[in-house]
């Protein structure tokens, strides 16, 4: 855990709205799991104010400029572009200066080596899938279901295959895959076996679907979620979730920055979505 | 030959507030710093003048629903809901870890009646690693119709004097911005027995989302930060440095030491850093590296001759 004032090395558009940075990032091949996120400050100046979370897609090394200096450690993130940080994210180029607070929370667990583990990403949530499936395709069988609006927000799903990742597809307009929504396909494959372990990361109601299907089958579930953060280590209180056992009498909230953002399903309260559990305490904060 | 380096005199840094000598005036706002050891890998906190924990009750607080947080122009709304440990955990699980460093540790507390004011104060008294007390009085009192103690001068005389009875150590009063006359409140908490007052806390605020027509919060209103605030706490604490005589712990959206600076020349003895820990984990850092070349470029050789100099 450290903050880089680091720079940009590249940035590439790898889909319409979808880029790709690649970051110089001293350190993060020996510290980053699977799972684990940076906090992103776009750049040294106000604003935006805030810095950005942004999950970490790959870690790895490339040739320093000469050959007398050690390779550059460099971190790859992928960002869509949605807001005021994003869009200043769009415009930076190599050497650009930024900053990295990272790597931050807990990553994913492993699992059993000899079980199939299945990989379930929604858009965007494919990212932190990666260095699990890079991790985890020595030991086990390893598929990814993928999916998304349209063929735009499927991306990098090749160099998943070129890991030895069994991919499919599937897209709600059919532009690219099967059409229909990437839980149908999760069904599916529980349905045919479920001594397996899932992992998910993507928009909440598909994470929602995804820990009922995996509950119906007693399929152990790890998911990565995303809350609004202000400053990704745990002092804010910003960016909880409700526990297991949440109840308006006994309040159990956890801070996805520092315990999550990685959760096992049983660590999380699904389904009743209440949001009963307002303080008595209204005004102060 | 002997190479002699030329002498710099470091400017003397340290200042002192109701008895408290601190190494220097520098310390994180209550409620963005953690209880420390959040911040600890980033920040050397020996470095600080002090430390402020996280708001603390009489029993745990759960806080508000999600959304709990959001970014506005040049700082950011938050309805966290106090959400905290409860005094007797701090006590046993996070006064043990602040206690391995050399500054002094002061605690934020509140309450919802005097009572619990008054419990709070009397078990934080009786630890010796407390070396003073931050009293943050924006809570609402929900034996009055949950009217914020801060905004009402006689809520604040009777608190105020309760809990001083219940401690010796130096018992800081944490202003609300949220009045029409800022220096009746202050007044009001420096007769009723406070050592040194603090400001400001966050300004209420909301902010909508069009598409959606839904406040940004759960909570509908939360309480604003960072520098959007600035301009407004340092007229506050000018204020009420005019109105009383006991010393001033200025706060509002301080990022850079150039911000620091303005709260110490209108007349803070000290001041504390929240929103910018979040941008930059080391800004309490550099704002104190800052204030040094500041000082040595000036020729100040001790900081508390800035401190008051406003020429107006
Ligand atoms: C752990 C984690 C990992 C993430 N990984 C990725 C990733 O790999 N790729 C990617 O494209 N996005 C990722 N996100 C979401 C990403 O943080 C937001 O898309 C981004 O902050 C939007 O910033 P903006 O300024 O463009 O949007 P704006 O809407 O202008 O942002 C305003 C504020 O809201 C916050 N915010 C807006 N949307 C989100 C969101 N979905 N999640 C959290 N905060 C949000 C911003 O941080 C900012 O504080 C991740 C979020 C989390 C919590
Ligand atoms: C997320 C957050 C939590 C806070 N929690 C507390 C708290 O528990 N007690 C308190 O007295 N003030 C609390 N505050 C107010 C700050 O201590 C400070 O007064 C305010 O944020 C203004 O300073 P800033 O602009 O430097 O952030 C909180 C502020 C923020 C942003
Ligand atoms: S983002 Fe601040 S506590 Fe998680």
């Amino acid at each position: 855990m450290k903050n880089h004032k680091t720079i940009v090395l590249s940035n590439q558009e790898i889909s319409p709205g979808y880029y790709r940075m690649r970051i110089l990032a001293p350190d993060y091949n020996k510290l980053a799991r699977p799972g684990q996120f940076v906090m992103f400050r776009v750049q040294r100046s106000l604003p935006p104010l805030l810095r950005r979370p942004f999950g970490i897609f790959r870690v790895g090394f490339m040739p320093a400029d000469c050959d007398t200096m050690p390779p550059k450690e460099f971190i790859e993130i992928i960002y869509k572009v949605v807001g005021s940080g994003t869009e200043i994210m769009q415009g930076l180029h190599y050497g650009d200066p930024v900053e990295l607070l990272g790597p931050l929370g807990q990553g994913f667990e492993f699992g059993e080596a000899d079980e199939e583990k299945i990989l379930v990403g929604g858009g965007i949530g494919l990212v932190p899938l990666y260095m699990l499936a890079e991790k985890m395709i020595d030991h086990s069988k390893v598929r990814l279901l993928m999916g998304g609006r349209t063929r735009d927000d499927i991306i990098t799903v090749t160099e998943f295959e070129r890991l030895g990742v069994e991919t499919y597809v599937s897209t709600e307009d059919g532009s690219l895959g099967e059409a229909g929504l990437v839980t149908q396909v999760l069904e599916k494959k529980l349905q045919e076996n479920n001594q397996v372990s899932v992992y998910a990361c993507g928009p909440m109601p598909m994470i929602e679907a995804v820990e009922k299907i995996c509950s119906a089958h007693r399929t152990p579930l790890q998911v990565s979620l995303e809350a609004l953060m202000a400053c990704g280590v745990g002092a804010c209180l910003g960016c909880v979730v409700k526990g297991a056992g949440h109840t308006q009498e006994q309040p159990s909230y956890l801070c996805t920055c520092k315990v999550g953002p990685v959760f096992h399903a049983r660590q999380l309260a699904w389904g009743s979505d209440d949001d009963a559990a307002a303080s008595d305490c209204g005004v102060c904060r | 030959m002997i190479k002699r380096r030329k002498k710099i005199i470091r400017p003397r840094l340290s200042v002192n507030i109701a008895g408290m000598e601190l190494r220097n005036p520098v310390m994180p706002a209550s409620g963005t710093f953690g209880y420390g050891e959040e911040y600890a890998p980033y920040l050397d906190l020996n470095s600080l003048g002090a430390i402020v924990t996280k708001g603390l009750s009489l029993h745990p607080k759960a806080g508000n629903r999600t959304p709990r947080i959001c970014e506005t122009v040049s700082g950011m709304l938050n309805a966290i809901g106090l959400q905290n440990v409860g005094v007797d955990v701090f006590i046993k699980h996070k006064m043990p870890f602040l206690e391995q460093f050399d500054t002094p540790v002061i605690v934020n507390f509140f309450g919802n009646t005097q009572d619990e004011y008054a419990a709070v104060a009397e078990r934080l008294d009786a630890i010796s690693g407390v070396r003073a007390l931050e009293m943050n009085i924006s809570c609402p009192n929900v034996k009055h119709g949950g009217i914020v103690f801060g905004t009402d001068p006689k809520a604040i005389s009777s608190v105020v004097r309760q809990v001083r009875k219940k401690t010796s150590k130096p018992l800081i009063v944490k202003l609300t911005p949220n009045v029409t006359d800022i220096q009746v409140t202050a007044k009001a908490a420096e007769d009723a027995g406070a050592d040194a007052l603090s400001l400001i806390n966050t300004l209420t605020g909301m902010s909508v989302d069009v598409k959606t027509r839904r406040p940004r919060l759960a909570n509908t209103i939360g309480g604003l930060s960072g520098p959007a605030i600035r301009p407004i706490a340092v007229r506050l604490v000018h204020q009420v440095v005019q109105a009383v005589s006991i010393p001033v712990i200025g706060i509002g959206g301080i990022t850079r030491a150039m911000d620091a600076l303005e709260f110490l020349i209108v007349g803070a003895k000290a001041v504390q850093v929240g929103t910018a820990n979040f941008v930059d984990p080391h800004a309490m850092a550099t704002i104190l590296n800052e204030l040094e070349d500041f000082c040595l470029a000036e020729g100040i050789d001790d900081i508390n001759d800035l401190i008051g100099s406003l020429e107006v």
